[in-house]
């Protein structure tokens, strides 16, 4: 193989790759957060239900835990653990998600 | 462990294949040539894997749950029982909510694992085949450990009451019985062990109960650890506080046995006597994870490949919960169990289905811990995977304490159980 087609290879392995990947890291990181807020929709407790929430807000809110603008128990010291992309895409997720 | 697609035609079997090219979905319509997956134990790990693998597999993979139990009874929280805000009854939740999603549930124990063969047989004789087999059998306790607690009298006179249920039933009845001027002494090993901060937590539930019905009563806490293991602060706060008079903690207190009759534990240079003894004993992963070598960590846990909660000495067998090796600093929780019965949910539809297996994955941990029944603290953390290791590794920054123990995380950690009940069983 030459040095143009190796490369134009290895760059098709690494997008499908990330595509097969990306394509459920909305989910994967979501269930992170669904142990805590349920993801049928029906909040029990004093937990906010996420699911159908608007996905601009749910990114919003993170930051704001995240950078202290929102003060809070516990997702202050959550927040800080995804990256950019985690966050966004688990908000996309929960926002896309029916209460069953 | 990345199995290539190539790697998938091979050894997954046909029926994986014929079922990905178009098998319907469904229960009732599945059909007898749909991937197989069996999960041992319907804890927070299995029962969590159980009903991931359906919702996530679109119902294209066969779900059966082996748990020998007729219902689920959360360990978090049953300390409450201890003192006295809670019932069982309140931590306990039917099974029937898998139903719903198609996973098909046997009650009965595993025994025997023939991995060639991939088939598990149950105590019943019942012999079930499996493409995966998924093992959260939670831990055993090693008795071996504790000579004079080997016969089942003992066991039922000094009791450990770490697993939810009739021992926390019973022990709530010796601590009722017990002449207020007594003194209850709990053992705890050293760890790794089930709940790092449960023993404290249950230091502070007695304690509350003493000092309100029992007040010239003392818990004494022999730790076989050189220090408290978990929210060190929090919790020597309340000793120090609310609690004072009433908690004695004694550090290096490695227990070498009891005496059943006098209820006396025989540490190395002491003895000391109890009117209510509490011993948790040492644990390993439960027995059916023991087995073909899988408990390869100190003979006692299982190690696993982090991507896919796989054992790292039986293929096509993974091991979830309390039973595995975790990496440095994830506990031993519920918490943390349902988050790799997550993990492995998704690995294992992908391996079925002839998917990607997600290369980075990340998961949270969080132990909340009633001070009394009003006032609640919580340690959290992020875990993500790092390559290089092939270890989870905590986020840094992330994660913490709560700053002192307060009653809006009452409400949360209330919270916090109904929903992660419900994200597993319903
Ligand atoms: C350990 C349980 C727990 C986990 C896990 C958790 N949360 Fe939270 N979440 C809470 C609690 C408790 C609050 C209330 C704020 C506080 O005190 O931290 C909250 C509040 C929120 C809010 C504000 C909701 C509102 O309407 O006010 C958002 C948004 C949120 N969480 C998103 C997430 C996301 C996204 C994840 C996963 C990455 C997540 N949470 C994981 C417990 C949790």
């Amino acid at each position: 193989m030459n040095r143009p087609a190796l490369a134009a290879f290895s760059l098709l392995v690494a997008a499908s790759a990330a595509g097969a990947v990306g394509a459920n890291l909305g989910r994967d990181v979501a269930a992170n957060c669904t142990s805590c807020h349920e993801a049928d929709g029906r909040s029990r407790g004093g937990i906010p239900s996420l699911v159908g929430q608007d996905r601009l807000n749910l990114v919003q809110q993170m930051r704001d835990f995240r950078d202290g603008k929102r003060p809070s128990t516990i997702m202050q010291q959550l927040a800080k653990g995804y990256s950019d992309a985690e966050i966004e895409a688990a908000a996309a997720y929960l926002s896309a998600q029916k209460a069953d | 462990m990345h199995q290539s697609r190539r790697e998938f035609l091979r050894s997954g079997s046909a029926s994986a294949v014929a079922l990905a090219l178009g098998g319907s979905g469904g229960c009732a319509s599945m059909p007898a040539t749909a991937p197989k997956v069996v999960v041992v134990g319907g804890g927070f790990a299995g029962a969590t894997a159980a009903k991931y693998v359906r919702k996530w597999g679109d119902g294209k993979i066969a779900v059966t749950l082996v748990e020998r139990g007729s219902a689920f009874v959360s360990c978090p929280l049953s300390n409450l029982v201890l003192g006295g805000s809670r019932q069982i009854a309140d931590l306990t939740v039917a099974y029937d909510g898998l139903d719903k999603w198609g996973v098909r549930r046997i009650t009965d124990e595993a025994m025997t694992i023939d991995p060639a063969a991939r088939t598990i047989r149950l105590s019943s004789g019942t012999t079930l085949p499996y493409d995966r087999l998924i093992l959260a059998p939670g831990i055993d306790f090693i008795w071996d450990a504790i000579p004079a607690l080997a016969s089942r009298e003992a066991q039922e006179k000094i009791l450990h009451a770490w697993k939810a249920g009739a021992q926390t039933i019973a022990l709530r009845r010796q601590l009722e019985a017990m002449p207020d001027g007594g003194v209850f002494v709990m053992h705890i090993p050293k760890a790794p062990y089930r709940c790092p901060p449960g023993p404290y937590e249950r230091a502070c539930q007695v304690a509350l109960y003493f000092s309100t019905r029992k007040p010239k009563s003392k818990v004494i806490i022999l730790d076989a650890n050189e220090d408290v293991q978990s929210k060190k602060e929090l919790f020597t706060a309340a000793w120090n506080g609310r609690y004072k008079g009433y908690v004695e903690y004694r550090p290096n207190s490695g227990l070498v046995d009891v005496e059943v009759t006098t209820l006396t534990a025989k540490l190395d240079f002491d003895d000391v006597k109890a009117d209510v003894l509490n011993i948790i004993p040492p644990q390993h992963a439960g027995g059916v994870a023991r087995a073909l070598g899988m408990a390869n960590a100190n003979g006692r846990f299982c190690q696993v490949d982090f991507l896919t909660y796989e054992s790292t000495a039986e293929r096509n067998i993974h091991v979830l919960g309390d039973a595995i090796q975790p990496a440095e600093l994830m506990p031993k929780s519920g918490h943390m169990a349902n988050q790799h019965g997550k993990v492995c949910a998704a690995a294992v539809v992908a391996l079925l289905t002839g998917g990607e297996v997600n290369p980075a994955p990340v998961i949270a941990n969080t132990c909340y811990s009633y001070i009394d029944d009003k006032e609640v603290v919580h340690v959290a953390s992020v875990h993500r995977y790092d390559p290089a290791t092939k270890t989870m590794r905590v986020v840094a920054g992330s994660g913490g304490l709560s700053a002192a123990a307060n009653v809006q995380e009452t409400v949360y950690a209330e919270a916090w159980a109904k929903n992660i009940w419900a994200d597993m069983l319903t």
